[in-house]
């Protein structure tokens, strides 16, 4: 096995989990206490990444800049990383304004087969000398051989990996080992991984990720994260010490953080309940978890009715008006 | 006595070919020029099949022989428009610019068309901005005190060809610079998605307004006004949701049903902004064919 990089992305991931109200404080003393675990990079943000925070997907409370400031001034050892999509945010008001207070890496990401949006974007960031990555978002929505295509867009413009995200919590392992092999195969920059738990399979899934070749995993302690949350990453750290994969990682920090911080961040428990089934079922954006539920609560329909519904839509990220149109849809039904 | 103008379209793809499409169609326009990189293009071929003259020179083919064209489209990038625009303005043709670039005078028909046609060189900001901005004005106008408007905007993939793809930046600048300009709100935000979804859904926009004590009456009066006066125009245009009060802001969504000429009706992007162009062009040529006729 290679030398895998570990992505944090417990408070960028985690911000969907509680509606995007993590405080100035938590940021802080979050950043300052993982900071020199050994993970590659501790990802900071909106959940839709810079410059998302609005009434569409949810207002921040603390904006993103605010929070760059003091993930830097805390993070010593590890790279502070954020995360964004283009539709989103822009170079002009968040990127430059972003990597002026200090970013060292940045994950550029759009929807699988959308990849040419992120050409303007990886190229600014290449040319100005950050590390800079591709992420394909719902990958489970295509094929593998269009996937290789996207990816190699993105390696064109200057991507130094290609981070898949099972955005949907919808993969069972075989479709885990054959993306993964097949990116590896045929790329030349680093594949990586990105987990959601909807059918319980986010650490399993990530291992079978690294055994395909994938030398980042990214994912959250605790496994805080939109929906049915990610790969814990402290689970996923035992799971390898168990098989002898060194990691570089300091697995009690993992954990001590977890146990300590992570827990008064979440307001409830990481848990699989029907509606995260749901998503990895009909392949729904976990990101929709809590719109959905809302949705079918004020119209008074079954919030499993309206996975279906909005899975034969087809979803993607940033479409939280289409559940309420769905919703309103099937109560007319009714 | 020549009783049409006629018009070069510069960049064949989706947006060229839609305006392409609409101006055969137009009483007082004519295209002397369809003209982009590569002759084998879908855009040129089918120019050919309409008898269009074409050309694979870009702009060259107009600075070549510029009685081609009075009025000129430029449905290429913005990073082409900046290039392109000085070189019209020495050749003294009236330029309609649909690529994000800012460089001319920003043009809404339904709020500035005036302004627009005694301007050398029109920017049609984008098809977000042409749908959104009008309805932020109304906003604005009857809620003076509104502190943010967010306008988010969701075209399908299909729709959105390689220029629209390479300007994702400048199409958020420019909607954003217009909202804030015609609107005069205070903070504004625009979100921008592609729909991937098959079959391709509708090109649709919501707007939310954060308004302190909202009027839900007037602003549903005003701006179904407002509506009804694009619809002259872009005859697809119409309000589907609200205004309604949610979560404490106002929430709106229009959707435009595109006419079908070059691409299928979920391409509303399209239409708005062809439309818009069209309409500028046609008001041009119509006071320009009028003036003729006393010469």
């Amino acid at each position: 096995m290679n030398d895998v990089k570990f992505f944090d992305s417990t408070l960028r991931d985690g911000s969907h989990a509680v509606s995007h109200k993590i405080s100035a404080e938590q940021i802080r003393e979050y950043c300052e206490s993982i900071d020199g675990a050994g993970l590659y990079t501790v990802i900071v943000g909106h959940g839709n990444g810079i410059g998302a925070s609005s009434h569409q997907v949810g207002f921040s409370e603390v904006n993103d800049l605010d929070t760059i400031a003091i993930a830097r001034k805390a993070l010593k050892k590890t790279r502070l990383g954020i995360f964004m999509i283009p539709g989103f945010a822009t170079i002009a008001d968040d990127l430059e304004p972003a990597l002026k207070l200090g970013v060292d890496l940045v994950c550029v990401a759009a929807h699988c087969t959308e990849a040419d949006t992120t050409q303007q974007y990886i190229k600014y960031l290449a040319s100005a000398n950050k590390e800079v990555h591709g992420v394909l978002m719902m990958y489970h929505m295509t094929t593998k051989e269009r996937l290789l295509e996207e990816a190699l867009k993105m390696q064109s413009y200057g991507a130094r990996g290609i981070i898949i995200m099972d955005s949907a919590g919808a993969s069972i392992p075989s479709m885990v080992s054959e993306t993964i092999k097949h990116l590896v195969d045929n790329l030349s920059i680093p594949v990586g991984f990105h987990a959601h738990n909807n059918l319980g399979m986010a650490v399993g899934n990530s291992l079978v990720a690294i055994d395909s070749g994938a030398t980042i995993i990214d994912g959250t302690l605790r496994g805080f994260g939109a929906g049915a949350g990610n790969c814990q990453l402290e689970a996923m750290v035992t799971v390898l010490q168990k098989m002898n994969f060194a990691t570089g990682i300091d697995l009690y920090k993992l954990m001590d953080v977890s146990e300590g911080i992570v827990t008064k961040i979440m307001t409830k428990p990481q848990e699989i309940d029907t509606i995260g089934l749901m998503g990895g079922l009909t392949g729904v954006f976990s990101v929709y978890a809590l719109p959905i539920k809302r949705a079918a609560e004020k119209y008074g329909i079954d919030a499993r009715d309206i996975y279906v519904e909005v899975g034969k839509r087809k979803i993607v990220g940033g479409q939280e008006d289409m559940i309420n149109e769905a919703a309103i849809e099937l109560s007319k039904k009714k | 006595m020549q009783n049409k103008l006629k018009v070069a379209i510069i960049g064949t793809g989706n947006i060229g070919s839609d305006l392409l499409l609409k101006i055969q169609k137009s009483a007082v326009l004519e295209c002397g020029l369809f003209t982009g990189r590569n002759l084998e293009s879908e855009g040129i071929k089918r120019a050919q099949e309409l008898g269009v003259p074409t050309s694979a020179d870009s702009i060259a083919a107009i600075e070549r022989d510029p009685s081609c064209c009075e009025i000129v489209f430029d449905a290429t990038s913005a990073q082409n428009h900046l290039v392109h625009a000085p070189i019209l303005k020495q050749l003294g043709k009236f330029v309609i610019d649909l690529t994000p670039s800012r460089i001319g005078t920003m043009c809404i028909p339904v709020l500035n068309i005036d302004k627009a046609l005694s301007a050398q060189n029109v920017n049609l900001v984008t098809c977000g901005g042409q749908a959104c901005v009008p309805l932020a004005k109304v906003i604005m106008d009857t809620h003076p005190d509104t502190t943010y408007i967010e306008i988010v905007g969701s075209i399908a993939s299909k729709s959105a060809g390689s220029g629209t793809r390479a300007n994702i930046e400048e199409y958020m600048l420019t909607t954003k610079r217009a909202l804030e300009q015609f609107s005069g709100v205070q903070k504004a935000k625009v979100i921008l998605v592609f729909n991937p979804a098959e079959p391709p859904v509708l090109m649709h926009n919501t707007i939310y307004a954060s308004i302190p004590n909202p009027n839900i009456e007037l602003l549903k009066e005003k701006i179904d006004k407002m509506a009804e006066l694009i619809r002259g125009y872009v005859p697809g245009y119409q309000v589907t949701y609200g205004p309604i009060v949610e979560k404490g802001r106002v929430a709106i969504t229009v959707q435009v049903v595109g006419s079908g000429d070059f691409l299928p009706a979920y391409a509303g992007n399209l239409d708005i902004i062809t439309c818009a162009a069209v309409r500028v062009a046609e008001d041009y040529a119509k006071t320009i064919l009028e003036k003729r006729k006393y010469e």
